[in-house]
């Protein structure tokens, strides 16, 4: 059973962003380009897990979808920050309409939020009346289905080549304030009436709406959410990395998310902050050693994969040891 | 050209594919009926059966021996994972189980990325895999009727199993209501290990004749089976072995015909097309075509 009690979001918020306020500006400060960088990494990476603890720490019910939201967040966000200049350069097909649009990084920012928001919306109210495996494998065949639509719709993805030539607009400072304004967002969305009635949902459906919650709605409200702030850290990923193209928004990068949830705990904030540091350390720790190996040429081929070998059986071990998480339910202070 | 032919031919392609997916779907389906668990892993076992094709087919060894030896590895592995990865996670939520098949998936893959290689391997395979022979004017691939005939015979023997021996009947009462059964004195262990070893077996068989249409095996070469398992099993019925089968035969059909029939446009939308399906599925008749016994939960 999972703490169940309303308590104030600010003092869970404040002990959580300080430290990564602190450790933004001493890397601002002293680090380099590359420790800037798997920092900006780490903030997306928080928006992205804040994304999926909304929905899935709240309700209980695997979403394996927000990838695709992230990818409709980084496309759409594209198309109306790019010059009409890089777009026919890019996108030689795109609609006549949409060539000319473009609009300050921040609103395109928010279009990419909302437009995955959108999404979510209509096709996600039939849905929420899944639970456990069917909601699964329903969340995967939409994922399949975005990721499909991706690389077919060439005229505003550019079809499974890469796209390219978007600013990088997302700094340090960005990435910091949209993790930090999502994460006091989640703690907050969890204390209010609809977070409360979403977690009683979570504990057990019957009750909870013996009591009188709407649980497709509840659930519907927190989807839609949820796909705002993924749609919002594609959007981000996008003007961060500058090129890719769909094959960037599909089963590895969903294991990525899913395994900072579950590492750290999906049922609580900052059990999404804790596995979204951990993962990323991880992550760029092992990559690091990769790529040193690959360099100094010790063994005759290159070493690729071990990042996701080390990953996964951390990911499996926490699922033995500790299927709650490392954190649990429990917020930080408690 | 006439519509007799065109019929023959799409009844012959869409059996012998639909067999194929049937298999695929009765592997993924043995294992959830017992314990609720979605094997996202099941596709590696297709990969494991499909790397010991690649490492022995090139040797000496007949590829009959080789094809025995990789169903058998397939088997082992599934009996490993059993072990190591879900028997500790059995009593967690059925959330939890498929996580951890997940993570397991995950794990395959990229051992298979880091050991072997990222890019896929060719693979020798028997040459009556490409070959087709004629019957009157239709063209009939033997690799298509090979899978028909073991497909046909493969259900065959395990509806035999399932009904006539202890051990299967020991498995469709757990797949029924496994805590009465182990009350009856059946030992869970037991039953459980026999379902993955079936799955195993039933992945290896679906890898000889996957790999033989690919003609080369990679660390996501699972991913498609999987899949297809996946749709198969949602439509047909995630607790029915029956449901398993008819759901293969119809997305079979299904995919043979959407070829067809989609004007060339659409035609690179068909995946989504079959995901929408499932999604429909899924909100209409969340317990697929053939129902199990025991769907509702109580209260």
């Amino acid at each position: 059973m999972h703490h169940l009690k309303s308590t104030s979001w600010w003092p869970t918020s404040l002990l959580l962003s300080g430290p990564l306020l602190v450790l933004a500006l001493v890397v601002y400060l002293f680090g380099g380009e590359v420790l800037q960088r798997i920092l900006i990494v780490l903030f997306i990476n928080l928006t992205m897990v804040l994304g999926l603890q909304i929905f899935m720490g709240n309700s209980g019910v695997v979403s394996f979808a927000q990838i695709g939201f992230m990818g409709i967040g980084a496309y759409s966000s594209a198309l109306f920050s790019m010059s009409p200049q890089a777009k026919a350069m890019a996108l030689r097909n795109l609609y006549s309409f949409l060539v000319p649009v473009q609009v300050p990084f921040v609103v395109a920012v928010i279009i990419g939020g909302i437009m995955a928001a959108l999404v979510a919306a209509l096709v996600g109210y039939p849905l929420m009346r899944l639970s456990g495996a069917a909601a699964v494998i329903a969340t995967f065949a939409l994922l399949i289905i975005v990721h499909t639509v991706l690389i077919n719709w060439s005229e505003v993805t550019n079809g499974p080549r890469t796209l390219f030539g978007l600013e990088a607009y997302t700094t340090l400072w960005v990435s910091v304030a949209s993790g930090i304004l999502f994460l006091i967002l989640a703690l907050w969305f969890k204390e209010t009436r609809l977070g409360l009635q979403l977690r009683a949902s979570r504990e057990d459906e019957a009750a909870a709406a013996s009591i009188g919650i709407n649980i497709v709605w509840v659930r519907w409200i927190a989807f839609v959410l949820a796909a705002f702030v993924t749609g919002v850290a594609g959007a981000l990923w996008a003007h961060f990395i500058t090129s890719f193209s769909p094959l960037a928004f599909y089963l590895p990068q969903t294991f990525l998310i899913i395994s900072m949830a579950i590492i750290g705990g999906s049922a609580s904030v900052s059990g999404a902050v804790v596995g979204a540091v951990a993962v990323t350390a991880i992550f760029e720790g092992v990559r690091g050693i990769e790529n040193a190996i690959n360099i100094s040429t010790v063994f005759p081929f290159t070493v690729s994969g071990l990042t996701e070998v080390c990953l996964s059986i951390a990911m499996i071990l926490i699922l033995i040891l500790r299927p709650s998480g490392i954190l649990g339910s429990r917020e930080l202070p408690t | 050209m006439n519509v007799l032919h065109d019929v023959l031919q799409f009844i012959i392609n869409a059996l012998s594919l639909g067999g194929l997916y049937a298999l695929m779907a009765l592997g993924l389906v043995i294992v959830y009926g017992i314990l609720r668990l979605v094997n996202f892993a099941y596709g590696e076992l297709v990969m494991v059966a499909g790397y010991t094709l690649l490492m022995l087919g090139a040797g000496p060894i007949p590829w009959l021996i080789v094809a025995v030896i990789s169903i058998g590895m397939a088997v082992l592995t599934s009996l490993l994972l059993e072990r190591v990865a879900f028997r500790p996670v059995r009593q967690a939520s059925a959330t939890t189980m498929l996580i951890t098949s997940f993570a397991v998936s995950a794990l395959l893959q990229n051992m298979a990325i880091l050991f072997i290689s990222p890019r896929a391997k060719a693979v020798t395979t028997p040459s009556f895999f490409t070959e087709n022979f004629q019957v009157g004017d239709l063209l009939i691939s033997k690799g298509n009727l090979a899978s028909l005939v073991v497909s046909l015979v493969l259900l065959g023997l395990l509806t035999l199993f399932l009904r006539r021996t202890l051990l299967g009947i020991a498995l469709r009462a757990a797949a029924d209501d496994f805590v009465m059964t182990r009350l009856v004195g059946i030992r869970a262990n037991q039953v459980i290990a026999t379902a993955f070893a079936i799955s195993g077996f039933l992945a290896g068989v679906v890898a000889l004749f996957w790999i033989g249409r690919l003609g080369s095996v990679g660390p996501f070469v699972g991913s498609t089976p999987v899949l297809v398992a996946f749709v198969a099993a949602v439509v047909g019925g995630m607790e029915s072995l029956t449901g398993a089968v008819i759901g293969g035969y119809l997305l079979g059909a299904l995919t043979v015909g959407l070829q067809l029939m989609l004007p060339q446009s659409l035609l690179d939308y068909r995946q989504a097309f079959v995901f929408a399906i499932v999604l429909l599925v899924l909100l209409f008749r969340p317990q697929g075509l053939v129902r199990g016994t025991a769907t509702a939960e109580r209260v």
